[in-house]
């Protein structure tokens, strides 16, 4: 045996970056019904759900491997009774732990006994300005008047609060007033997401999608936003890429930066990642969490450059952009391998812009997302 | 915009009086795996150089930024300007960016 095996394993190993973040989907329960909900259509039962013990190894596991921070979402998280428990023990890993809630269901000793266990941060959504309109997209009555109150125990607690506000063409006309609301509440933090045609969300898409005129009007009002809440509320705002030249690094990269942990256990290298059909997942049950980061196939699946089909080799964006997203181009090329479809030099661009032009349709009904019922559209 | 902040007053320096303190949402770590430490905040690491580290170190939310001071050059054996100097701006940076807060001294 000469050492040359040896060197080139180490050499493959150090060429696997280390995560940076980890979602992990507590469960799919959750007593909103948004309609661009982006979980997949196939709900993990309550039964299904890693039971605490689990997520406590797993977060220890994410600790070790070199993960920083830990988002514990849903579904609705706060439908765990065990969420103060879960809390502790990513505090206890080492993991800087954010709380990303809809605030619905979570109880105000819930809540102070997540603070106490030493919750870094909490990510609020709103679905609207005011309790009608956002009543209405989350279709929870008295779903505003409670995240209000949420809002108030963080910032009393001195825990810093991000709110997420889900923008679509329904209520991206009312951005300003969304940043005001946010100011108001106290966050220091606002992020204004586009919705992801993922999932649920791609059934609504039609009413959902906003117009260029709209996406023009946003960045205009962020960028003003901006400046004037210089030093008081620090807004991220990504413009919706549909409209784009040029795609996005999805995910800073597929199995690049973060990972995330569905109800059930499987892992995945992005939240909406199982609508790639080809692929197969791993689970935390039967598979040490770094294996599966390093190994598994629907890691390694694409992974760097070498999946990338002619288009994004010979790009000089290949590792700005990382070929975009793969799920998009699943959804409008049919092939997860092939170049995002968002691209300019995409084969299947036309597919997309094509897409586009529903948005122009005028079409407000959306079907609400309810547990255990299937699109009807 | 530029001619705004041109015209905001300069941050004082911290009270050497005040105490230096992590806010909640702000978490340092050492990571065995990248081999050094970092500052965490809501959707940021930062990796702090070897100044930071002690200095982010030496905050137990009880010493003053003068106490930090004099930890610090007892623990290294170094002359306590030069810590001043470094610790003293570091902790101004870190304040201005709202990663490290004081409480007490005139900065309240």
């Amino acid at each position: 045996m000469n050492d040359a095996t040896p060197v080139a394993t180490l050499k493959a190993a150090t060429a696997i970056p280390i995560p940076v973040a980890m979602l992990a989907e507590l469960t799919h329960r959750c007593p909103l019904s948004c309609p661009y909900c982006s979980n997949p259509l196939e709900l993990t039962r309550r039964s299904g759900e890693l039971d605490t013990e689990t997520w406590i190894r797993v977060f220890r596991e994410a600790a070790v491997m070199g993960i920083f921070h830990v988002h514990l979402s849903g579904g609705e998280p706060a439908a765990r009774r065990d969420l103060p428990e879960l809390v502790a023990g990513a505090v206890e890993a080492g993991l800087y732990t954010n709380l990303i809630t809809s605030g619905v269901g979570l109880t105000e000793t819930a809540f102070a006994a997540c603070a106490e266990k030493g919750l870094d941060h909490v990510q609020l959504s709103v679905q609207g300005v005011d309790a009608a309109s956002a009543d209405r997209i989350g279709g929870y009555k008295g779903g505003f008047e409670t995240k209000m109150r949420v809002a108030r125990w963080v910032t009393d607690e001195g825990i810093p609060l991000t709110v997420n506000a889900v923008m679509h063409r329904q209520n991206l006309d009312r951005l300003a007033e969304t940043i005001q609301l946010a100011v108001d509440l106290g966050a220091h933090r606002l992020e204004v997401a586009n919705t992801q045609y993922h999932g649920w969300a791609s059934v609504n898409r039609a009413a959902l999608m906003p117009t260029e005129a709209q996406a023009r009007a946003a960045s205009r009002i962020v960028a003003e936003a901006r400046a004037r809440l210089k030093g008081t509320m620090v807004i991220d705002y990504v413009p919706p890429d549909h409209h784009a030249r040029f795609p996005k690094a999805c995910m800073g990269g597929w199995a690049r930066m973060g990972l995330c942990i569905k109800p059930e256990g499987k892992v995945l290298p992005c939240h909406a990642a199982e609508s790639i059909p080809t692929l197969e997942f791993d689970n935390v049950a039967d598979r040490a969490l770094i294996d599966i980061w390093k190994n598994g196939e629907a890691f390694t699946a694409y992974r760097g450059t070498a999946w990338m089909p002619a288009t994004c080799a010979a790009c000089e964006r290949r590792e700005i952009d990382w070929g975009g997203c793969r799920c998009q181009a699943m959804a409008y090329a049919g092939d997860a391998a092939e170049t995002d479809p968002v691209c300019e030099k995409s084969p299947a661009h036309g597919v997309l812009k094509a897409a586009l032009a529903e948005t122009e349709i005028v079409q407000d009904d959306f079907t609400p997302r309810r547990m255990g019922k299937r699109p009807t559209a | 915009m530029p001619a705004e902040r041109a015209k905001a007053p300069a941050p004082a320096a911290p009270d050497p009086a005040a105490v230096p303190y992590l806010p909640r949402g702000v978490r340092l770590r050492h990571c065995e795996i990248r081999k050094g430490w970092f500052l965490l905040a809501p959707e940021r690491a930062m990796k702090l150089d070897p100044v930071g580290a002690h200095v982010l170190q030496a905050l137990d939310g009880v010493r003053s930024l003068a106490g930090v001071i004099d930890h610090l050059a007892a623990a290294f054996n170094a002359p306590r300007e030069r810590i001043e100097t470094d610790a003293t701006a570091f902790l101004q940076q870190m304040r201005d960016r709202g990663m490290v807060h004081f409480r007490g001294g005139s900065d309240e």
